[in-house]
């Protein structure tokens, strides 16, 4: 099951998956009864993502990047099993999965820490969830590992509303990652922060990886960040019906330094592909709006 | 020099500037002195009916209320201490029985729309009614003054706790639930763990209402029932003594402030930053 200091160290093979999409789509009904229509509240069924195909290695870290809008949470949170597809499959080394579970931990964006817990407590609650069966020392020292891992020492019996933006996110970062999930998502972690906190978790990111080497699905908006962390990027275009439009291998060896980015070969050309393939879909987007 | 000006001129400020805080005490005290001296002068002047005491002797009687607070010459005859725990444990015991019924029931029509749909009717006709209504009832089916109290006491505790808890448990932060959920987290351990804990802000909120409504209807059922601090103010009526009618009040009214207080930190103990 959970061996607490080992697989700090080591990526281990059993707790690292082979995530696969097939054909997955998302309609969000719309509302057409007569009813919605005598109060002029009608709307037309909207096609959020279309034929999703997708295949992720195991321990690799796949960001998804696209306009804003285009579904990037949808597709995230049908991965997590909190949100149905309409048509396709998806599974975890070959079993199907339509449901929650701790197979998966999940990283959010708005933290959605337990305010009436501390940190340790939080991240308890996880542990003792999903490993119901577990001892209490032990319980508690997986806790205090990923306290440490995630650098939140000596703030265990704090609560959310005590811990700024970044330290919140901490907190997520490891009660996810404490319950040992084969696949790791993070809906846009650090789109609620400040510039220099986000670059400095996503340096953190950067450094837990290189220890867990989890397979991480990470959804985000920004280019630098995706580069940083990926070992490929799936971007994605506008909606409705959103679909891949490309996945771009990002070869940078690792440990990779943010200040070091941009001298290896072929970042130029990556960041400058996904600027322009950006940039033309948000345009549409904003054009289609204005008509 | 402008080292030693600076230390000055602070100084003087402190002196000549007082905090909001400070002000408002201020200007209490002086609303406080100019009503209670118009109210001496009316008198003096009998501007008002004959009946009607004297700011001064208002007062004393006050205080001869307030400094013996435990005398017992008879059930019509007791200090107001007596009178007022007599009320308390009447306010207290409903309060409890109205409560155990509310929470449990809230708790239950949040979780499940239809319940919640089912129960709606009788909640919405029953919350309106006044009370005192129901104490002719009580008094029918209980045959017992004290069981009445409790009775009507325990039913007007009911409403505000009951739609409050409804409202907290069945509107927690789907974030939460949506953790509870990833974590493949039991129905029971989400509802123990993390739909009660989301709402208890929202449930104190309600209990705090219905202890202070509940304070409210104490003086009117005990003025139809006898005993406690509502039969005092009837009872004080027939004896013509309005000193102690307006004791009565100010003591009902500083009871209920100290209790509104206490639910007021309960409230803030369980809201962790939340709103409330």
């Amino acid at each position: 099951m959970h061996s607490s200091n080992s697989k700090l160290m080591l990526p281990s093979p059993e707790t690292t998956a082979h995530l696969s999409l097939h054909n997955v789509s998302k309609v969000f009904p719309g509302r057409t009864s007569l009813v919605d229509r005598g109060l002029g509240r009608a709307s037309k069924a909207f096609l959020a993502i279309a034929n999703i195909d997708l295949e992720v290695l195991p321990n690799t870290f796949v960001s998804i990047i696209g306009p804003s809008g285009c579904g990037k949470s949808t597709l995230l949170s049908i991965i997590a099993g909190l949100s149905q597809p309409t048509t396709g499959q998806l599974s975890i080394n070959g079993r199907a999965i339509s449901a929650p579970g701790p197979d998966r931990g999940v990283v959010f964006q708005n933290y959605a820490l337990m305010p009436w817990m501390t940190v340790a407590e939080n991240i308890r609650f996880a542990v003792e969830t999903v490993y119901p069966a577990m001892g209490i020392p032990e319980q508690q020292s997986i806790v205090q590992n990923y306290i440490g891992l995630v650098g939140l020492r000596g703030a265990e019996a704090k609560h959310p509303h005590e811990l700024s933006g970044g330290m919140k996110q901490r907190v997520g970062i490891a009660r996810a990652l404490a319950i040992n999930p084969q696949i790791l998502l993070m809906d846009e972690p650090f789109g609620a922060l400040d510039a220099l906190t986000r670059g400095f978790l996503q340096d953190e990111i950067e450094r837990i990886w290189e220890q867990e080497r989890k397979t991480v699905i990470l959804i985000t908006h920004s280019i630098e960040e995706a580069l940083l962390l990926s070992d490929q990027i799936v971007m994605m275009t506008r909606g409705p019906a959103a679909r891949i439009a490309q996945v771009l291998d990002v070869p940078f060896p690792r440990p990779r330094r943010r200040e070091e980015l941009d001298q290896y070969p072929g970042y130029h050309g990556l960041k400058a592909a996904m600027e322009q393939h950006l940039s033309h879909e948000t345009r549409t987007v904003e054009e289609s709006r204005i008509q | 020099m402008t080292h030693q000006v600076l230390p000055l001129t602070l100084a003087r400020a402190k002196l000549s500037k007082l905090n909001t805080d400070q002000q408002a005490f201020l200007l209490f005290i002086v609303i406080l002195l100019v009503f209670l001296g118009l109210w001496e002068l009316g008198v003096t002047l009998k501007l008002f009916l004959p009946i009607m005491p004297s700011a001064s002797q208002t007062i004393a009687d006050f205080w001869f209320w307030i400094s013996n607070p435990f005398f017992d010459n008879g059930p019509n005859d007791q200090g107001v201490g007596l009178l007022l725990l007599t009320s308390l444990r009447r306010v207290l015991g409903g309060f409890l029985i109205g409560s155990a019924i509310a929470i449990p029931l809230g708790i239950l029509i949040g979780l499940s729309p239809v319940v919640s749909r089912a129960v709606d009717p009788f909640i919405q006709i029953l919350r309106p009614v006044s009370p005192l209504a129901w104490l002719p009832l009580g008094l029918a089916l209980m045959r017992d003054s004290e069981k009445t109290a409790l009775f009507v006491i325990a039913i007007t505790s009911i409403w505000p706790t009951l739609i409050n808890t409804k409202f907290g448990v069945s509107n927690v932060d789907s974030a939460y639930l949506n953790v509870a959920r990833t974590l493949g987290a039991s129905r029971w351990r989400t509802i123990t763990k993390v739909i009660l804990p989301a709402a208890a802000p929202n449930i104190v909120s309600g209990l705090r209402i219905s202890l202070g409504i509940a304070w409210l209807v104490i003086v009117a059922a005990e003025i139809l029932l006898s005993g406690g601090i509502g039969y005092f103010v009837w009872n004080e009526w027939n004896n013509l003594k309005i000193t102690s009618i307006i004791t009565a009040i100010l003591i009902v009214g500083l009871v209920g402030l100290l209790m509104d207080r206490l639910f007021g930190l309960l409230q803030h103990w369980v809201s962790f930053g939340q709103k409330s």
